[in-house]
């Protein structure tokens, strides 16, 4: 059947680029690992205490990696869809959960929408510093009375003159404390339902956004999240981002790209802790051998190597539809769905064969665990996924 | 299906094939789950994608006339015949002999477990032709099934209804020289070498028999009303949904990404393992599902499900156990 000598030697070893991926990507792969390993990864202990410094963005802006696949006429790099899922990847390697978010709500979150939707001006206000790690963004959607039903929003922006005057909060807001802007979902029209959101660009230093607390949470410890009020903050006209009134849709293209993303870093941060703990149980002895050699063990890795496959094939799959021009909606729900809960899973299983270390702080197990938790809500839960999975068969 | 050039899709024309490649194959594996039977499924891929590989691989190009022509064109049957009574995954235990003989070997014992075996005009069979043990002592003959002293019984089942699976008596068959299959002593590498293509076949029709029984009772939710409306449209009925379809594209992915390493040359054993052990076991379980939402019409024969479900059954064991693909999969760690 296949080619060659009639009977192929498993190797085992053998290291196989996927076919989405050039030889650029993977020397692209190699240097943000290499940053990752030696310039992030021997704070991540000390970051879980005080958040990440500002400074990782203006660092990542010299390597020019806050702008991998953003348009070169900005700063950016010019690449591929590709790349930010290489650096979704990569960063794993910083050993921050928080850390990654942080990063990934300034350059997958904040930025798509201005670059898609802005004005030339806004583009040149925001994203060119942005892409330097200049300038932080962050992204409001989330309200205290309102998550995953965008629906629900309250916050209101009312015309008055030619500015208009913002109130309202919102919460979980990933790098609301140290953000420069925000790219804030607002209701301009209550009774229009869909039709009455537009977004805006608020300075967060605009007289009336008040950064209220810094939020304590179950893992994600590196990042700063924040509940931020609005009291009649007034901007200009030429805030608005995009079109009035069209901010839902803008919002809802936003999160495709997004979804993806946090898959490919779900794949990647479930085969770090593999790779992690396929390590401890090479070592560790119990019962006169190595853990790894009994049969319960291994079939454990079996199965978790199995699932990680998977996920990281149906990334790789919807990604290549999505960066030839598809809009694979139900795949990326499945991808996002199916990544962070083998995350979790693999999280856990990791956990369980480290025993009594991996309850400790100090071999990270248990970090990982705390922060792949969050996937599985952050960026539509679970159910939502499922929820648009199932819609999509007309149910 | 010989008349329609379904057996040779892969093989050159001068053969009688169509000249394709293993992609072809990989298509046939997966309509072929289209029929609703996965018994009749698994009697057709015996024959085209288990038993005549082999012979087309390793066989002489006289054997090749004999056997894999009249294969292509449907007019012969073939089986493959490794499992016996006290050997299955652990083929190092086969103890079917063959003792030489003028002119050939003298074939003594029992298989079973084989898809084709009654109804097939020959068998390529792992026998054992040296005393040594283990791997090293096993050959592969190819064994007309009219010779004296073949005779194979129907071994009823719990699903694969419409395959027949024999339970094979050899009682001093006499095999030709002519019919050695590979070398001599070197039947272990035979059998590796087929596996990963055996078990993508598997992987392939799985997925896409998952599509099928998702696909019909996806029809079945949307036309059946409970409590003033139909069913599918229940969050819980619907998330089953959702749940089912990705773990249908998940493994269709994983396979797909085997399937391609295996078509560009490469070893796969690594990927075609995972495929083959995610795709099974959650074929299985999403019949169960299907049945599950069918609510007892699902257990009734007239709808298919009960049927698709204890089909899928054997996908975990046939073709290598779950648990052996656990074994290869660990092992490939260094655990």
């Amino acid at each position: 059947m296949a080619s060659g000598s009639p009977v192929l030697k498993p190797d085992y070893d053998q290291k196989r680029a996927h076919f989405i991926f050039t030889d650029e990507h993977e020397q692209l792969r190699e240097s943000i690992r290499n940053f990752a390993q030696k310039e992030l990864a021997p704070h991540a202990d000390e970051w879980e205490e005080t958040t990440f410094p500002d400074s990782v963005f203006t660092r990542m802006g010299e390597l020019g990696l806050l702008g991998l696949d953003k348009p070169e006429e900005y700063g950016g790099q010019g690449g591929d869809y590709y790349t930010s899922l290489v650096l979704a990847e990569e960063m794993t390697h910083a050993q921050s959960g928080g850390l990654t978010m942080g990063v990934a709500v300034h350059t997958d979150m904040a930025m798509p929408p201005i670059l898609a939707f802005g004005t030339e001006e806004q583009k040149q206000q925001w994203v060119v510093p942005a892409i330097k790690g200049e300038k932080i963004l962050c992204l409001g959607i989330t309200e205290p009375d309102a998550g995953s039903d965008v629906a629900g929003i309250k916050t209101r922006a009312v015309k008055d003159g030619d500015e208009y005057v913002i109130n309202g909060s919102k919460t979980y807001i990933t790098n609301g404390h140290r953000a420069d802007l925000i790219v804030l979902v607002t209701k301009t029209d209550a009774d229009a339902g869909y039709e009455g959101f537009t977004l805006f660009l608020v300075p967060m230093d605009a007289p009336g956004v008040i950064r209220e607390k810094k939020l304590e949470k179950l893992g994600m410890h590196a990042s700063d999240t924040a509940l931020l009020a609005f009291q009649d903050v007034r901007v200009p006209e030429t805030a608005v981002l995009g079109e009035v009134g069209k901010g839902f849709y803008h919002i809802m293209w936003e999160l495709q790209g997004e979804r993806l993303i946090g898959a490919a870093g779900c794949v990647a941060g479930a085969q770090r802790c593999f790779d992690k703990t396929l390590e401890y149980a090479m070592e560790r002895e119990a019962f006169g051998r190595k853990i790894g050699n009994f049969q319960a063990i291994r079939h454990k890795f079996a199965d978790m190597a199995t699932k990680i496959e998977a996920a990281r094939q149906l990334t790789y799959m919807t990604a290549w539809r999505f960066q030839n021009g598809e809009y694979p909606v139900r795949e990326i729900s499945m991808a996002k769905l199916f990544s962070a809960r083998t995350a979790c899973e693999v999280a856990d299983e990791c956990l369980q064969i480290h025993g009594g270390a991996g309850y400790m702080k100090e071999y990270g197990i248990e970090r990982v665990w705390r922060d792949m938790r969050l996937n599985r809500i952050g960026a539509g839960t679970d159910e939502v996924m499922l929820d648009v999975i199932g819609r999509s068969y007309g149910l | 299906m010989g008349e329609l050039g379904f057996f040779g899709l892969s093989k050159p024309v001068e053969f009688g094939g169509q000249g394709g490649d293993v992609l072809h194959e990989a298509v046939l594996s997966e309509e072929l789950a289209g029929c609703g039977s996965a018994g009749v499924a698994a009697g057709l891929g015996a024959h085209v994608a288990i038993a005549t590989p082999p012979v087309w691989k390793f066989g002489s190009d006289d054997q090749k006339q004999r056997y894999v022509v009249p294969s292509i064109a449907g007019t012969k049957i073939a089986a493959l015949a490794i499992t016996e009574p006290g050997a299955g995954s652990d083929v190092a235990s086969l103890r079917t002999t063959a003792t030489p003989v003028d002119g050939g070997w003298i074939v003594s014992g029992e298989k079973c477990y084989i898809t084709n075996g009654v109804r097939a005009d020959f068998v390529v069979m792992a026998v054992r032709t040296t005393a040594a043990g283990g791997h090293g002592g096993i050959s592969f003959l190819i064994v007309d099934t009219d010779q004296a002293g073949y005779s194979a019984s129907k071994l009823e089942k719990m699903g694969w209804h419409a395959s027949d699976t024999a339970l094979i008596a050899l009682d001093e068959v006499f095999v030709p020289e002519q019919n050695l299959l590979g070398g001599l002593n070197e039947g272990f590498k035979l059998i590796m070498a087929n596996f990963q293509w055996e078990r993508l076949a598997m992987s392939l029709g799985s997925v896409a028999a998952m599509q099928n029984v998702f696909d019909r009772t996806l029809v079945y939710a949307t036309e059946r009303e409970a409590f003033g409306r139909k069913i599918g449209n229940f969050q819980a009925i619907r998330h089953k949904f959702a749940q089912m379809a990705t773990t249908i594209e998940a493994g269709r992915a994983l396979t797909y990404h085997a399937l391609r390493l295996f078509a560009e040359g490469h070893d796969a054993t690594r990927e075609v393992t995972m495929a083959k052990l995610k795709t099974q076991r959650d074929c299985f379980e999403l019949a169960d599902e299907c049945l599950q939402i069918h609510g007892g019409a699902g257990y009734m024969v007239e709808y298919g499900i009960e049927r698709a479900v204890r089909d899928a059954r054997l996908g975990p064991i046939g073709g290598g156990t779950d648990e052996v693909m656990r074994e290869i999969l660990g092992r490939s760690m260094g655990l």
